[in-house]
């Protein structure tokens, strides 16, 4: 801060001080002319209340003189005038980079040796997998649920379908930078007639029953605008998030409305990415709890 | 007599020595902080709110979220672990009044931008519960169904020109457009998602 303003701030609060000093010594002295002490100072109230001109207790003000000491001691140690930096060289941010530093030192050596173990053998290890799932807890439980099982528009983690890819780099990555699916709106493409017909065939697509001449109709339209992403049998494109169509895994929900309303305004799926927040070590971590979770079910 | 008599006996004196006493606090502790850098200079890369986002910032503080989130990360590793970087003054110039708030019923705000999809947003705000079962949080659905008009928009953006926030011409030209037919779901996810960004490091 500039020396004025430096000033400014020592001035008046040194200033401050001295005068609850000087305020404290004037009102405690007697002055001449006043009753003596242990005698009334000549005031009545209400006829009969007098006033003992008595000094103030000597213990109250002892206490009054310790807080002006304490406040020059604090001063002289802390930052509080102006750019005096205190003799401490205490900072808030220096406090901080302390306890982060402590923390480093202690489970820095812990996340450095899990990132160097391959994910089976993360997944293996039970502490791991407990510091693991803590993380999942509060970076990913949110969106995912606290069982991985997700929600509608949030994949399910537990199962062995991917959308973006399943092996432990794949899930790495999209821990690290996040993902961004995009299904164009096709409402307007295809007119609401379009849109029921390549419901009825996407329905068709996982086995489930539809009007066999929309089903038709929509085959020719799904090759047309839907196979670019999803594959000409709707497998899917793990490359561009594009889910699988055959079986009976549905991100944002499979009954024949939720379809069309997909199919009509599209969806825009979107991880975040977390690299900033986490870091690469625990998301090698992390990425080694997810990937366990599907492999865990399909063992079950 | 004695000269304190005078003071006590005098209450227009009284009341002048009292503000005189009661106001060296302010002056030490709050008039200083209009004239630091660290204060009054925005952190690199913030930037004002959109005009979207400047509606959506009202729909926050007309719901009341500042209740029950905070907008300010302190300086503790438990904060900087879950948050992200702590707050610093400089990213909350463009802010008036700054929604800091005082207390935490739910999490804090201050990064939330870039955090989660706006597609969780909207869920989210529809009802909690969809995607955080044990949440307490209250639903507003009514925010999806009211639009916009943008008609003060406009004038808001000026308001705050006048206080230093750095709107150009254009911006405030646009910001009817920008807002009209948008419903405050919307609006409120703009400001939602702009949160924080200047400072991306978790450190």
């Amino acid at each position: 801060m500039s020396d004025w303003l430096s000033w400014y701030i020592t001035i008046l609060t040194l200033g401050n001080i001295a005068a609850c000093w000087w305020l404290i010594r004037w009102t405690s002295k007697a002055r001449p002319g006043e009753a003596a002490v242990g005698e009334t100072t000549g005031h009545v109230w209400d006829g009969d209340l007098k006033e003992y001109n008595n000094p103030l207790p000597r213990w109250w003000l002892g206490l009054f003189y310790i807080t002006i000491v304490f406040s020059l001691v604090y001063l002289a140690l802390y930052p509080g005038l102006g750019n005096w930096k205190g003799l401490l060289g205490w900072t808030s941010t220096g406090q901080y980079e302390e306890e982060v530093k402590e923390a480093e030192a202690r489970y820095g050596p812990i996340f450095q040796r899990y990132a160097k173990m391959t994910p089976a053998a993360l997944a293996a290890d039970e502490k791991a997998m407990a510091s693991g799932r803590r993380l999942f807890m509060t970076y990913c439980a949110v969106c995912h649920g606290s069982d991985a099982r997700g929600g509608p528009g949030f994949p399910n983690l537990t199962d062995d379908d991917w959308l973006w890819g399943g092996d432990f780099e794949t899930i790495k990555k999209t821990i690290l930078d996040g993902r961004q699916a995009m299904m164009p709106a096709w409402g307007k493409t295809l007119g609401e007639r379009g849109v029921e017909e390549v419901a009825a065939y996407v329905l068709s697509l996982s086995g489930r029953s539809a009007d066999p001449a929309l089903v038709e109709a929509g085959r020719a339209k799904f090759r047309t605008y839907c196979a670019a992403c999803h594959g000409p049998e709707g497998k899917g494109n793990p490359l561009m998030g594009a889910p699988n169509l055959t079986d009976d895994v549905w991100l944002y929900g499979g009954s024949p409305e939720t379809i069309k309303e997909t199919i009509r305004n599209g969806r825009k799926g979107r991880m975040p990415a977390h690299r900033a927040l986490l870091g690469e070590e625990k998301a090698h971590l992390l990425a080694a709890y997810v990937w366990s979770l599907s492999r865990r079910e399909a063992a079950r | 007599m004695a000269t304190h008599e005078v003071i006590e006996k005098n209450t227009g004196l009284l009341v002048v020595f009292i503000l005189l006493v009661v106001s060296i606090g302010g002056l030490v502790e709050i008039v200083p902080l209009f004239f630091l850098d660290q204060t009054t200079k925005p952190v690199e890369g913030l930037k004002p709110y959109s005009a979207l986002e400047l509606e959506g910032r009202d729909i926050y503080i007309r719901e009341g979220c500042y209740v029950c989130h905070s907008q300010m990360i302190r300086p503790f590793r438990a904060e900087t672990e879950r948050y992200g970087h702590y707050s610093v003054a400089g990213e909350f110039v463009y802010d008036h009044p700054f929604q800091w708030g005082s207390k935490r019923t739910g999490p804090d705000l201050a990064r939330v931008g870039g955090r989660y999809s706006d597609e969780w947003h909207r869920v989210h705000l529809m009802n909690p519960r969809d995607v955080v079962p044990e949440s307490n949080m209250p639903a507003f659905p009514w925010l999806a169904e009211r639009v916009l008009d943008g008609k003060l928009t406009a004038r808001k953006m000026r308001v705050l020109r006048s206080l230093g926030v750095p709107y150009t011409d254009e911006q405030i030209a646009k910001a009817r457009e920008e807002v009209a037919g948008k419903t405050e779901l919307d609006a409120l996810i703009a400001y939602l998602q702009s949160l924080g960004r200047a400072i991306q490091s978790r450190r």
